[in-house]
This record gives structure tokens, sequence and C-alpha cells, in this order.
């Protein structure tokens, strides 16, 4: 295990590499998900204060 | 045929079946990724010159590859919608824009990251690294260019001429190791002969490159589905759908 994630020397070049690529695409899913509530979440906003205008 | 592509880009199906999609592409992605992990990190066997260094390769490559398909893709849905005039068209290329300035991103990042022990350096200005860096600018300017109008339809027509002009950049990044003299190696795995690369190396190697391309399709149909709710918030379906989602 040790020598696993010794990575041979190389473990402060590797491990950062594969660390900010599951950060960078991690953040992507969260955000896009994130955006389709938020639009829904504004519509349904919108939709009560229309009603309770009417 | 022409009516299934004609209902696609409707709308409210293309949300529906943008939705039934997303779970196949997202879990065929997570599959996918973990094999080429586990063969890219444990079951490769070591460089001769960088030794497990060079497992950086798993993450860097798919990163580059897939700035080109999104960027093309951009491009490519960009003029569909400019010429057919397909509002769905312009919510895709709208929709590709931050994931393919990511995958650009990444590349550049990790690219930088294995360059310091393999060439001793971070950066250098060869053909292969300025072109990509051009290529997130290109990306990052369609995000702002796309900021500035208030106007979707203006945005999208603005963008979408942006993205196609910058095309070329394309086959300029992929072929910029053959026409220049670049520190950047040569192709060994997208060209006419066999692939230069061992073949423990290379499948885990495939995995990651098609792992990421379902991961984009998974992100891609996330974000049209938030895009066309954003644009068709006035029309009736999605009225409705905002309105049985509170029930």
């Amino acid at each position: 295990m040790k020598e696993f994630l010794d990575m041979g020397g190389y473990a402060v070049f590797v491990w950062p590499a594969f660390l900010i690529t599951a950060l960078v695409l991690g953040a992507n899913v969260v955000a896009a998900r994130r955006r389709e509530a938020a639009v829904l979440a504004d519509l349904r906003r919108r939709r009560a204060a229309d009603r309770s205008r009417s | 045929m022409w009516t299934w592509l004609h209902r696609l880009a409707s709308p409210p199906h293309f949300y529906r079946a943008a939705g039934q999609l997303t779970p196949w592409f997202g879990w065929s992605a997570g599959i996918l990724i973990a094999l080429g992990l586990y063969g890219g990190l444990v079951w490769a066997p070591p460089d001769n010159e960088m030794g497990d260094g060079f497992r950086i390769i798993y993450v860097h490559v798919p990163s580059a590859w897939m700035s080109l398909c999104t960027y093309t893709i951009m491009a490519v849905s960009a003029a569909i919608g400019l010429i057919w005039r397909i509002k769905l068209a312009h919510a895709v290329a709208a929709s590709t824009a931050v994931p393919g300035a990511s995958f650009t991103f990444l590349a550049l990042v990790t690219g930088s990251i294995w360059g310091k022990p393999m060439w001793g350096t971070w950066w250098v200005w060869d053909a292969r690294l300025t072109s990509e860096l051009v290529l997130l600018f290109l990306f990052l300017g369609y995000l702002a260019l796309r900021a500035a109008f208030d106007d979707t339809d203006r945005a999208d027509r603005a963008s979408a001429v942006l993205a196609i002009v910058g095309v070329i950049n394309v086959p300029v990044i992929h072929y910029s190791v053959q026409w220049w003299a670049t520190l950047h190696q040569g192709p060994t795995v997208t060209r006419l002969a066999a692939p230069a690369i061992d073949t423990r190396m290379l499948l885990p190697l495939l995995a990651m490159a098609l792992g990421f391309t379902l991961y984009f399709a998974a992100l891609l149909m996330l974000r049209v589905r938030a895009e066309v709710l954003e644009r068709e918030r006035r029309s009736r379906w999605v009225q409705e759908l905002a309105d049985g989602s509170m029930a």
C-alpha cells in the first residue's frame, strides 16, 4: 500500500493531478444539479407570486 | 427517422429524453472510470523512463481529448443553431462551454504537473501547449460574450460566430505535434499506424477516455435540461412541470 501511495517517488505529482481532476469533474456535476434545482425553485416562486397577486 | 430527430428538437421531448438517458450515461461512466483507474494506477506496468510518474496520462490525455471533442460539439451545435435556427442547438452549445473549459483547464494543469518531472519545466510555449491555452481562452471568451448580452437570441448568435470561427484551433492543436517541432511528444494513439504504446498501458487509457465521454454526455443532459427550462420558462409545459413538482 505504501508503495502504491508513493508512486515510485512521483507521488507529489501524480496524486495532485488525480485529485484536481476529481474535484473539477465533481464540481461540474454539483453545479449542473444546482442549476436545474435553482431554475425550478425560481419558477415555482414566480408562479406562487402570480397566484397570490391575482 | 426524421420524425424522431424532429421530435428531439422539441424542447419538452428533449427534456424528457435527456432525463431518461442521464442515469445510463452516468452509471456507465462511473463503471468505466473505476475500471480505468484500477487499470491505470495498479494494473498497467511502470514506464521505462518515468516509472509510476507516467500514470498522470490517465487523467491528462482523456481531459485533452475531451477538450477537443467538446469544443467541436460546441461549434457544430452553434452552427446548426445559426443555420437552421433550432433553439435547442443553441442551448446545447451554451451547455457545452463550462464542461469544455473545465476539460481544457484540466488538460493544461495535469500536463503542467507532468511536465515538471518529465521535462524539468511547468510550462513551455510550444505549439501544442500554446494552442491548448488558446482553446481555454476561446471557451472563456464564449462565456464572457454570452454574459454580455441580455437578449438570449443575440447572445446565441454572437457566441455562435465565435465558436465557429474558433474551431480552426482544433485541428491546429491536434496536428501541432506533427507540423511543428514541439517539446510535447508526438502522436502515439491517434495515428494511422498501430499505437506506439504497450497494450496494458493503452487499455486503461481507452477505458478512461470512454468513461470521460460518457461522463460528459451525462453532464450535458443535466445542463441542457436546466438551460431548456430557463429558456422555455414562459411556455405551458414548463409551467405545468413547475406546478406538478410542487404537488
